[in-house]
């Protein structure tokens, strides 16, 4: 199919070709040929945001939630910039994301005009792939190549700069059907013998794990269902990170909760002294591994990676599986079933065994008492209060992340929507108004920090306009609570600059929007205001008052292994300000 | 252990190896910026880096790139640019054949008396090229490997050496085959 048309309807037909149905942006000089296209169509819904960071964590938001490629459109120069953030945050993340940015003229390229920002080149270590589009014959071929590579393989973001003049010119638009790449073809089955091998060697394991990431979530609802038939199957327990939560059902028994700096004992003891590691779509990340020449010494470990950058990047295994999760799975499984393959039962329940004795530590145990909140009190509420609902998480960065992370239950893939690998502030609210945009009668919760909060605070504007009724359940500690909490740690509790002396009024903050206003700051009156919150169809800030020293356990404190896990009923001022030796005080 | 994890506790104790890589790529504009991005980006050495087209109806360019490393980094550099968009293929020229590495060289020489006659001798010791000369100095052409030319540069240094401009290492693999 080819058309005569503008560049800039090539871009809204593109979209529309594609299967977009929203799209995030905020206008500018260099993009008004296309906003004004939008302005004569109705088939893509705009979601007009407050801030350019905002459009690009709303489209993550959106692409986390739905496992279709996030749009967003912004303008040249400081468009482009503002969308740094973002972009680098989907690329740690593996989230895909098409990012289109307008461009000063191609004859005032180079020139320093007015918001002009080498925005390829400044987008290069932060895309998956990006590209300046000179002439309009190529802009079609372009667009469906950015979305064929932002969603294929490893899945990312990608970035297409368009001139105002060639969004001006006309010429012949290709449709996606002719789009057929020349050099990226990533690999997505699995190499046979290697599949084989690894089903062999788990069939033989005595204390296997399995290790799971945000590549199955990524992989889609297939690799999920085949996982948990695999997990099931095997009768092997199963851990995931922060990015692969949901993947597992957390009311499942052979689920051990989430592993790695925040992770349970029993996650990371497991994974500490398993004798097969089978990592699923997970990269060994340094929030996973802890200390590396002590991470799980004595366990063979297969990786199952769609990148092949992945495998041996930062932990060698003994079996590299380059391909899908899902297609990797649906062999595996097919394999185990043919071959009628069975862990050792007394080995398996020795296994088990020695699980039930960490977890009998109750790492995620807590003290609430009195009428004042204990921040893991007020997550825990909330899971109850909303179990049984469709409902979405996300979150902003720091403790409240941790603890929404350990106690809130998940039970399916794409309904936890978290900064894993850049750790964004400011990531939750506009990440949220993504997914309501997508899900407009589910519940979608931004579990934030009042410091967090603060930094795209200008989105519940977005939400009111778009009627996109988030719920901003913030953990008000009046700190930011990481920051204090690692200050206590490392820096004998010299709390620089880590207490925000003037939070706003977040009751008024949500009026002024146009919002609702909860505050909360007993104990007896909490179920009542979640209540409040759950049956008010407008954005709400919920000012959930904690306790406000309260710190983030269990933890693996910088550069220790996963078998010195520091618990919160062993967590004296003394021994947490010696937690970390000199040579982890080093380590972020 | 590698660089790239915060607990990488110890620099690698692995002995470094060089290798030299051949990457064939799409030309099309920001590729090399890509690549040496790459390099600079996860802390990776460049010892050498030589670029132009080679198939100019397939738009393709063969970027060589010495580099030097651990066995794991050397895995990971060649990892890190398969996974780039416009990137065809990443050889491993000393891992998959003996590969033929050359290297060309411009060295200004200045000089009068023994020193200049001295030059020229060498110079035809080696198979320098004379390119150009005035009565005090001469230009050089030096085709060669690597070490060929540094020694090169060594007997020269006494002699009046004035400047030096080396292209890099291109390199291909023996035999019949394409790599």
């Amino acid at each position: 199919m080819t058309r005569q048309m503008t560049g800039a309807e090539m871009i809204v037909q593109a979209l529309i070709d594609q299967g977009v149905e929203h799209l995030f942006g905020y206008p500018g000089g260099a993009v008004l040929p296309i906003y004004d296209e939008l302005f004569q169509q109705d088939k893509i819904q705009h979601i007009l945001v407050r801030h350019e960071a905002g459009a690009g964590h709303a489209a993550e938001g959106y692409a986390r939630s739905t496992g279709k490629v996030g749009v967003a459109l912004v303008t040249s120069g400081p468009g482009a910039t503002n969308m740094v953030t973002p972009l680098t945050d989907a690329l740690m993340d593996s989230i895909p994301m098409v990012c289109i940015t307008g461009q000063v003229a191609t004859h005032l390229i180079g020139s320093d005009a007015f918001q002009e920002a080498d925005t390829v080149g400044i987008t290069r270590p932060c895309t998956k792939h990006n590209w300046l589009v000179k002439d309009v014959n190529d802009l079609g071929r372009i667009l469906h190549e950015a979305f064929y590579v932002a969603r294929s393989g490893r899945p990312g973001p990608v970035v297409v700069d368009v001139p105002k003049d060639v969004q001006f010119a006309t010429g012949t638009y290709e449709g996606p059907a002719r789009v057929e790449h020349k050099t990226y073809h990533p690999q997505v089955r699995g190499d046979q013998g290697a599949i084989r091998a690894a089903v062999e060697m788990i069939a033989k394991a005595k204390k296997p794990i399995f290790y799971t990431g945000g590549g199955v979530v990524n992989s889609g609802p297939e690799a999920t269902r085949l996982l948990r038939e695999l997990v099931r199957l095997s009768g092997i327990p199963i851990t995931s990170t922060l990015m692969g939560l949901g993947a597992y059902p957390a009311s499942d028994k052979q689920w051990l909760g989430m592993l790695g700096m925040h992770g349970t004992f029993e996650a990371n003891n497991a994974m500490h002294d398993c004798d097969v590691m089978i990592a699923v779509g997970a990269r060994f990340d340094d929030r996973i591994t802890g200390r590396l020449d002590a991470f799980s010494p004595g366990s063979k470990k297969i990786q199952i990676d769609i990148d092949p950058s992945s495998l041996n990047k930062n932990v060698r295994v003994d079996i590299g599986i380059i391909g899908d999760v899902g297609n990797v799975l649906e062999e595996m499984v097919r394999l185990w079933r043919e071959g009628k393959h069975a862990i050792d039962a007394p080995a398996l329940k020795g296994w088990w065994g020695e699980i039930d004795r960490w977890r009998a530590r109750k790492s995620l145990g807590y003290r609430q008492s009195g009428q004042t909140i204990m921040p893991q009190y007020a997550i825990e509420t909330l899971y109850k209060k909303t179990r049984g609902r469709d409902t979405y998480i996300t979150t902003e960065v720091g403790q409240h992340q941790m603890w929404a992370a350990q106690y809130f239950g998940f039970e399916e893939p794409n309904r936890w929507m978290t900064s894993g690998g850049l750790g964004t502030m400011g990531y939750g609210l506009p990440a949220a108004i993504g997914v309501q945009a997508a899900h407009r009668d589910a519940l979608v919760i931004d579990i934030a920090g009042d410091a967090s909060i603060l930094m795209n605070i200008q989105e519940m504007s977005t939400a009111i306009q778009h009627e996109l009724p988030v719920k901003v359940f913030i953990l008000n500690n009046q700190y930011m609570g990481m920051v204090r909490q690692w200050q206590q740690l490392l820096h004998g509790n010299r709390l620089s600059h880590s207490y925000t002396d003037a939070l706003p009024d977040f009751v008024k903050l949500a009026e002024a929007y146009g919002g609702v206003g909860i505050r909360c700051e007993k104990v007896s009156e909490l179920d009542g205001a979640i209540d409040e919150m759950l049956a008010t169809d407008k954005p709400v800030l919920f000012d959930c008052r904690v306790a406000n020293l309260a710190n983030c356990f269990p933890m693996i404190p910088s550069g220790k292994a996963h078998n010195e896990m520091l618990l919160s009923e062993d967590a004296t001022d003394e021994v947490i300000a010696t937690a970390i030796d000199e040579e982890g005080k080093a380590l972020v | 252990m590698q660089p790239g994890s915060v607990y990488a506790i110890k620099e690698g104790k692995d002995a470094v190896e060089q290798h030299t890589l051949s990457i064939l790529v799409d030309n099309e504009p920001g590729v090399l910026a890509r690549v040496i991005g790459l390099f600079s980006g996860r802390g990776y050495n460049i010892e050498s880096l030589t670029v132009s087209e080679t198939e100019h109806l397939k738009h393709r360019s063969r970027i060589t790139i010495v580099t030097r490393g651990s066995p794991a980094v050397i895995e990971q550099i060649k990892a890190q640019l398969g996974r780039l968009v416009p990137v065809h293929r990443v050889i491993d020229l000393s891992v998959e054949s003996k590969a033929i590495e050359r290297e060309l060289m411009l060295i200004k020489v200045r000089g009068s008396g023994e020193h200049r006659s001295e030059a020229l001798r060498l110079a035809e010791a080696f198979r320098a090229r004379v390119i150009d000369a005035t009565t005090e100095s001469f230009v050089f052409e030096l085709t060669g490997k690597t070490d060929k030319l540094d020694q090169f540069i060594i007997l020269m240094q006494p002699l009046g050496l004035v400047e030096v401009s080396r292209t890099g290492v291109a390199a291909i693999a023996r035999g019949p085959e394409v790599t």
